[in-house]
């Protein structure tokens, strides 16, 4: 028997995984595909606007807290949420992420914007526009997904000083996405002619901004022979997915979860479970065309919000959970669920599960729902990770917080 | 103010006044369109994209039907490149009378209708999805038409014969003397200058919006505006038109047509032309109608929702605008209000737009004392020389040519990059949605999600406009694209817009650029 089983392979997912089997669990991780961090930017944002720009979270968090005690963060304190992310930081050391919750960085988007975030993989933080000085855009032509002139101009407006080149590297085929591209730039070959495309480009002084694209497994190498050849500091910034460097931390975790000998099933689709009285028993997948039971004594769900399938509404406007039938809240009682701008806050956005400080789902009484499970990440209600920039800072930190009170629990 | 002069100055640049500048440019006169929008972006390209064969109107509306049937034939004929042979099947489900199929049967025997009734088992084999509790079923000639291919063609060739069209220019005022109209006053919203247009002639076919025209001419003309919204599903449900063989009602046609299928449509008189809403109650309607000829349909994923308003004509007041007559009327202003140079052609449905346009300069003509023979029946549109129909598979070869040199910029409709960079060059737009009707760009399953950074991207490199200039076509073709989805967002569709917003919000922070707060469209302004 299991002593956890984790429903969803995203960051809360496997963040909670790892820190369960970390203390001696016996978890498995059961995931339908790659999970939505395939898609993210790979940053850890935990404050980023609330509504105005956030400067510091953890000098931020205490009143955003007061001002939105339904938030996910009201239910674990501004202390919890940062020593999550601090934790996460010493997880994903590997990938050499950088930042603190104390100061945000902040990083330019594809398009331009300056976005905060708390923590950034190696490749990235170097972008902070806190530091001074002069940025190079370099685009590829062959990526339709980072459009260099518009990025430099952008920035420009915001007030920083940068230019824009498209280079065309001989050999690449004329459509190339994210992944496939980090892939060809792993080849000596590839890199050789990036780099000779940027002969004398970059000015002294100034920080070259490259799409992400550095390279899958051997990034390290790739991002270093670069800043080698150029002589200057080289910035990964995210594109559209799918996200090289979300791919890479993807892999992290997952190997994490390996050496801490969790087990992760991959096509593996919850899609029910058995219970009896306030503990489930089992959870069910769809798995290579048959049911499969998954038991354990504890159950972490982490199977995202609406975008990842966690949370999903029918014809008739009527949301669910879609492993567990959990009550839901902040689903619009009357009127419509998003209103006719689209940049407006709609009535629906912040739909999901309750949790108490436990992390365990609350029912109609707002008691807990179940003895034995605990949410994590985006199926929790009551935030607009988007907006905020808060979302791997919610996943971070729910997981943590989940995690310790199944061990709690169980170990006692 | 600039001066131009031309023989017909034609108002309206749906179909019906695309085909007047064409009937009009074939018959030798000048001829210049002025449309205060882009073109077909009124009614015309706002329907479900079925080309009629009359049967829908049989019983209740002869002279439609008639009109629908001939025009059918002479549309296979000259637009084939816009139009798809998917054919159509009148079917009687349980909700529909069962005695009207007789009814259906001779009133098609007297309007001229092709019609056929086959065995129910071989109109479930043809649609395996339909209802199967459907008692009988008719094939009618029916297929799919693209209204903005159509409209487009029927421009082009009118300017291949000397005519001209100009979107975004908007009448103002008539020019009127001594009970005559000399032309008119129009604005450009696009930012040039003004303009008066001298014409010996002035058509007024301007649908919808035909009454405010009307009017500054003195004349009292009453269009009824009658709301209908269509649902685009993300599939082909079926594969043939399936109409509801009863009465004309709410959400009684299914029309394939390219990608995706289209529940259509209801009929509520509204005030105003361009201010009027999709009420929750309406698409809820639309979806039952679809549950009716397509069980499971709440299940399958909705695209996005629209609405067009129908301009129909009534000289006398009409509660249920369903009722009022479907075919078309020319309104004869010299006999009618003593006012000279100047019909009104409005009602009518786009089917029938060739004729409409006929008919009315067939009147010009009689009021000029001049005898020029009408040619738009005979002479194909551009592209459609050679009458072979628009298959589905026609993206897919296109695509295949440029497969290894070119790249993907909007992969649900299959856009390569050199053809958006050639049609902003073209149409000198920063308006995305400009390029969306051109290109259908933004139209697939994800409504923008990939292609609006990467179009933006190319625009501001395409164009020489600034950063902020780009932004903005970004942050309002945003806009555009959410009007037509937030209220069918449910199911994958509701799933799709989340990671959408993961994209735009999340990854690349659009609320922060520069000017993000943009406001809404009426929904009666664009599709």
């Amino acid at each position: 028997m299991n002593d956890a089983v984790v429903v969803g392979a995203g960051v809360a997912g496997l963040a909670a995984a790892i820190h369960l089997a970390r203390a001696g669990m016996r978890v498995r991780v059961l995931a339908k595909g790659v999970g939505a961090t395939h898609l993210a930017g790979a940053t850890v944002d935990v404050l980023g606007y609330a509504p105005a720009l956030v400067g510091s979270p953890t000098e931020a968090l205490p009143g955003f807290v007061a001002r939105h005690p339904d938030h996910p963060y009201a239910h674990l304190g501004p202390d919890a949420v940062v020593e999550a992310v601090r934790w996460f930081r010493e997880l994903v050391a590997d990938l050499g992420y950088a930042g603190d919750p104390d100061r945000n960085l902040l990083l330019p988007t594809a398009l331009g914007v300056p976005r905060p975030t708390a923590l950034a993989p190696a490749t990235m933080a170097g972008g902070d526009l806190a530091a001074a000085g002069p940025l190079l855009v370099v685009g590829i032509r062959a990526l339709k997904d980072l459009h260099p002139r518009l990025l430099a101009e952008n920035l420009r407006l915001a007030g920083f000083e940068a230019r824009a080149v498209e280079v065309d590297l001989e050999g690449l085929p004329a459509d190339l996405q994210s992944v496939a591209l980090a892939r060809r730039l792993e080849d000596a070959e590839v890199r050789k002619a990036f780099l000779r495309s940027l002969e004398g480009e970059a000015r002294e002084g100034e920080r070259v901004l490259v799409p992400a694209v550095l390279g899958l497994e051997a990034w390290s190498a790739v991002w270093e022979e670069l800043q080698d050849a150029l002589g200057a500091p080289v910035v990964e910034v995210p594109t559209l997915p799918p996200s090289v460097a979300g791919v890479r931390l993807a892999r992290t975790l997952r190997a994490a979860l390996r050496e801490a000998g969790g087990r992760l099933w991959m096509g593996a689709e919850a899609f029910g479970a058995e219970a009896s009285g306030d503990r489930v028993e089992a959870i069910l997948t769809r798995t290579g065309g048959r049911v499969v039971r998954h038991e354990a004594r504890w159950f972490v769900l982490a199977t995202g919000g609406v975008a990842a399938g966690g949370v999903a509404a029918d014809a008739r406007g009527a949301f669910r959970e879609t492993v567990l039938g959990l009550p839901l809240r902040w689903v619009p009682a009357d009127g419509p669920a998003f209103l006719p701008r689209y940049l407006d806050e709609h009535p629906a956005s912040r739909v999901g599960v309750a949790v108490d400080g436990e992390m365990r789902p609350l029912g109609p009484d707002g008691a807990p729902a179940l003895d034995n499970v605990v949410a994590a990440g985006a199926v929790i209600g009551g935030a607009e990770p988007w907006r905020e920039k808060s979302g791997e800072g919610i996943s971070v930190a729910t997981a943590h917080r989940a995690a310790r009170t199944v061990l709690g629990e169980a170990g006692g | 103010m600039r001066r131009l002069e031309t023989d017909v100055l034609v108002i309206g640049g749906g179909s019906t006044g695309a085909g007047v500048l064409r009937d009009a440019a074939m018959r030798g006169f000048r001829a210049l369109l002025v449309e205060r929008g882009d073109l077909a972006t009124g009614t015309t390209g706002r329907f479900h994209g079925l080309l009629h064969s009359g049967g829908r109107y049989v019983v209740k509306d002869p002279k439609a039907a008639r009109e629908c049937i001939h025009e059918n034939l002479v549309l296979r004929r000259i637009a084939a490149d816009c139009i798809e042979d998917t054919g159509g099947l009148f079917v009687t489900t349980p909700i529909d009378d069962p005695a009207y199929a007789d009814r259906f049967v001779e009133a098609c025997r007297e309007t001229g209708v092709p019609c056929e009734e086959i065995p129910v088992a071989e109109a479930l084999r043809r649609e395996p999805r339909i209802n199967p509790r459907i008692s009988r079923a008719f094939v009618v000639p029916d297929a799919a038409i693209d209204s903005w291919k159509t409209v487009w063609a029927t421009v082009r060739s009118a300017r291949e014969h000397g005519g001209e069209a100009l979107p975004y220019h908007e009448v103002v005022g008539l020019l009127t003397r001594d009970g005559r109209v000399e032309g008119a006053l129009v604005r450009d919203h696009r930012g040039g200058e003004d303009l008066e247009i001298r014409a010996r002639f002035t058509i007024n076919a301007a649908g919808a919006w035909a009454g405010r025209i009307a009017r500054m001419a003195g004349c009292e003309v009453a269009v009824i505006p009658g709301k209908g919204i269509m649902i685009a599903m993300n599939h082909r449900l079926v594969q043939t038109v399936v109409n509801r063989c009863d009465m004309p009602a709410d959400g009684d046609i299914l029309v394939p047509i390219r990608t995706v299928s289209v529940i259509g449509t209801t009929d509520v008189r509204v005030a105003d032309p361009d201010d009027w809403e999709i009420s929750p109650h309406e698409v809820q309607q639309m979806l039952d109608a679809g549950e009716n000829l397509v069980p499971g349909f709440r299940e399958a994923r909705a695209l996005r929702v629209w609405g067009g308003v129908r301009p129909l004509y009534q000289e006398t007041k009409a509660e249920d605008t369903r009722d009022v007559t479907r075919a078309h009327t020319l309104l004869d202003h010299r006999a009618r209000d003593a006012v000279e140079g100047f019909l009104t052609i409005t009602g009518g449905k786009f089917c029938t737009y060739r004729q409409m346009a006929e008919e009315t300069v067939d009147a010009m003509c009689a009021q000029l004392g001049e005898t020029r023979p009408c040619r738009t029946a005979e002479e194909p549109l551009p592209d459609s020389q050679e009458a072979r129909f628009y298959r589905l598979e026609a993206r897919v070869e296109s695509r295949e040519a440029t497969l290894l040199d070119d790249q993907l910029i909007c992969e649900c409709e299959m856009i390569p990059r050199r053809a958006l960079v050639e049609a902003i060059r073209r149409r000198r737009t920063t308006d995305l949605d400009d390029i969306r009707r051109t290109l259908r760009l933004g139209m697939g399953p994800c409504q923008g999600g990939f292609c609006m950074y990467r179009a933006t991207g190319i625009l501001h490199g395409t164009l020489d406009v600034d950063a902020a200039r780009a932004d903005r076509s970004l942050l309002e073709f945003l806009q555009e694209r959410w009007k037509g989805v937030h209220p069918v967002l449910y199911g994958d569709q509701l799933r799709q817009a989340r990671l959408d917003d993961w994209i735009f919000q999340g990854l690349l922070d659009v609320e922060h650029l520069p000017g993000a707060d943009v406001a809404p469209a009426a929904a009666g302004t664009a599709r």
